[in-house]
């Protein structure tokens, strides 16, 4: 007896998936960003440490038999191609696959509201997302704007930047927080990770959606690392009601410290044991010829979609998620 | 030694921690964008009942706990042991009245109830959900009165009291839920 044929979500929220998505289109339409539609499957994938890519292989012509392709996790990297080649301000929305990722939050393939504004910078780009985000929930207000660091210092009275390891972790166990087994297999970011994603977090977003922005420079992931003392990734994250709900960098367009920022990455994955991808050598490529500079946002759609309808489970807006897909 | 990996964890899995048998309530997957996955898990002690939190990196794996639910034939109680028989094996096991806790007070005799054994050892003992069990003290009844509303404590032959409705009488026979302590209906005895 098969019972679980029926989508998880009810049918009001897939009509409201279909009419924000259409106010998404038009909110981009007016601003003069092109739609594009980049590749699922490529031979090339993320270097990411915490991100894990599903691959499958290809059999039939235009390609060597069983051929790798991989499903991206985001499509970063076909988009900053189409960016160099002069596409000009882009957005796509589209499916983006994650391996070991289901929960309340998070289902291996979701959907992802990605887009590119040549001539941001971070910050003009926050000020998009807020203009998009306004639109599609229906808030009024404006959003909150706090840095790494001081969300760190208000919550938990500790400088992430400069902060040791020892009282990273004693700031968790004073918390309460107790962490199975061996305290060595997670790393200083790590350490960050588990304080921002079980102390802080579910404080972010309250009363109005808050940015987080001004990262520690070894969680720049492609974004551009600013100087100074400490220098910092122009990087922000977007809050509400304790989700994260986007991500967005000033982009990298250098392909050394692209190149530079791989081998860190192949480090961290080779000292974990995970697999290690090739460099995405066409991006690099690209970035070589020239990506305009630019900023990008990835938006989880899912996730606006918990926030529109006031839910907290993937579930209550996902047609089928992955345990009855 | 016997693991599992957090891609296993679910509500009612036994897993060892610091030394002692624990059960999943809750398991929260947990993972920035871009950082590290995490597994935070909320566990009871099935020793001591104690609630607690603990965080996982997502992929690691735990000692599980050689905790079985086994069910078994409730014999008699000794005033210090409950005895217990596995009607497979005619096997007996005694259990002690903090194994016991609450679940004393719904058993009379004969009741089918499961006990978690933990390397052989009674840990813990569920009564059946639902018993029937004679009252012994109530305020009279008032006839007529089948709705149920308000109430009154009775006293049930095994020492339980539950609050019922205000027609049950001394002598009746009730239907109790062992998992809320609630009066379900009386039964024609």
């Amino acid at each position: 007896m098969c019972d679980d044929w029926r989508p998880t979500a009810p049918i009001e929220n897939i009509r409201l998936r279909a009419a924000l998505l259409a106010k998404t289109r038009q909110f981009f339409a007016a601003r003069d960003v092109l739609e594009v539609e980049t590749p699922l499957l490529s031979s090339a994938t993320v270097s990411d440490p915490h991100l894990k890519s599903f691959s499958t292989h290809y059999n039939g012509p235009g390609l060597p038999s069983g051929t790798p392709l991989y499903l991206q996790t985001s499509p970063e990297a076909a988009m900053k191609r189409l960016l160099a080649a002069g596409s000009g301000s882009i957005y796509q929305i589209c499916k983006a696959f994650r391996d070991g990722e289901s929960g309340a939050r998070h289902n291996p393939e979701f959907t992802m509201l990605e887009w590119y504004r040549v001539g941001f910078d971070h910050v003009a780009l926050m000020s998009e997302v807020e203009a998009l985000v306004q639109l599609l929930l229906e808030i009024d207000s404006e959003f909150e704007r706090l840095s790494y660091q001081s969300v760190f210092e208000h919550h938990l009275g500790l400088n992430p930047h400069r902060a040791s390891l020892d009282a990273l972790k004693a700031c968790a166990s004073n918390a309460g927080i107790s962490v199975g087994l061996d305290e060595l297999i997670i790393d200083r970011d790590g350490w960050l990770d588990l304080l921002m994603s079980h102390l802080i977090e579910p404080q972010l977003g309250l009363t109005v959606p808050t940015f987080i922005y001004d990262y520690p420079e070894s969680q720049a992931a492609l974004a551009k690392i600013r100087a100074g003392a400490p220098p910092l990734a122009e990087r922000f994250e977007l809050y509400i009601t304790g989700v994260e709900l986007a991500n967005g960098y000033n982009e990298l367009c250098d392909s050394r410290e692209f190149q530079r920022r791989f081998e860190c990455d192949t480090l961290h994955r080779k000292a974990s044991g995970d697999f290690v991808p090739d460099i995405n050598r066409r991006l690099r490529a690209a970035l070589d010829a020239g990506m305009p500079e630019s900023a990008g946002v990835a938006l989880g759609f899912d996730r606006l979609l918990m926030a529109a309808v006031g839910r907290d489970s993937i579930e209550d807006v996902g047609i089928f998620t992955v345990a009855n897909a | 030694m016997a693991t599992y990996s957090t891609n296993e964890f679910r509500g009612g899995l036994k897993l060892m921690i610091d030394g002692d048998p624990c059960s999943i309530i809750e398991n929260e997957f947990v993972k920035p964008g871009k950082g590290q996955a995490f597994c935070r898990v909320k566990l009871r002690n099935l020793k001591s009942g104690k609630v607690y939190e603990r965080t996982y990196k997502s992929g690691e794996s735990v000692e599980a706990a050689d905790v079985m639910d086994t069910d078994m034939q409730f014999l008699y109680s000794d005033g210090e042991q409950w005895h217990f028989m596995e009607p497979a094996s005619f096997e007996q096991f005694a259990v002690s009245e903090t194994a016991m806790a609450d679940t004393a007070k719904w058993l009379k005799g004969q009741e089918e109830c499961v006990v978690t054994l933990w390397n052989g050892v009674p840990l813990s003992v569920a009564a059946p959900n639902f018993v029937e069990l004679a009252v012994t003290d109530t305020d009279p009844g008032v006839r007529g009165d089948t709705s149920g509303g308000g109430g009154k404590p009775a006293t049930l032959e095994t020492g339980a009291v539950v609050r019922v409705p205000l027609f049950v009488n001394i002598d009746d026979l009730l239907k109790v839920d062992t998992r809320t302590g609630e009066y379900v209906s009386r039964v024609k005895n």
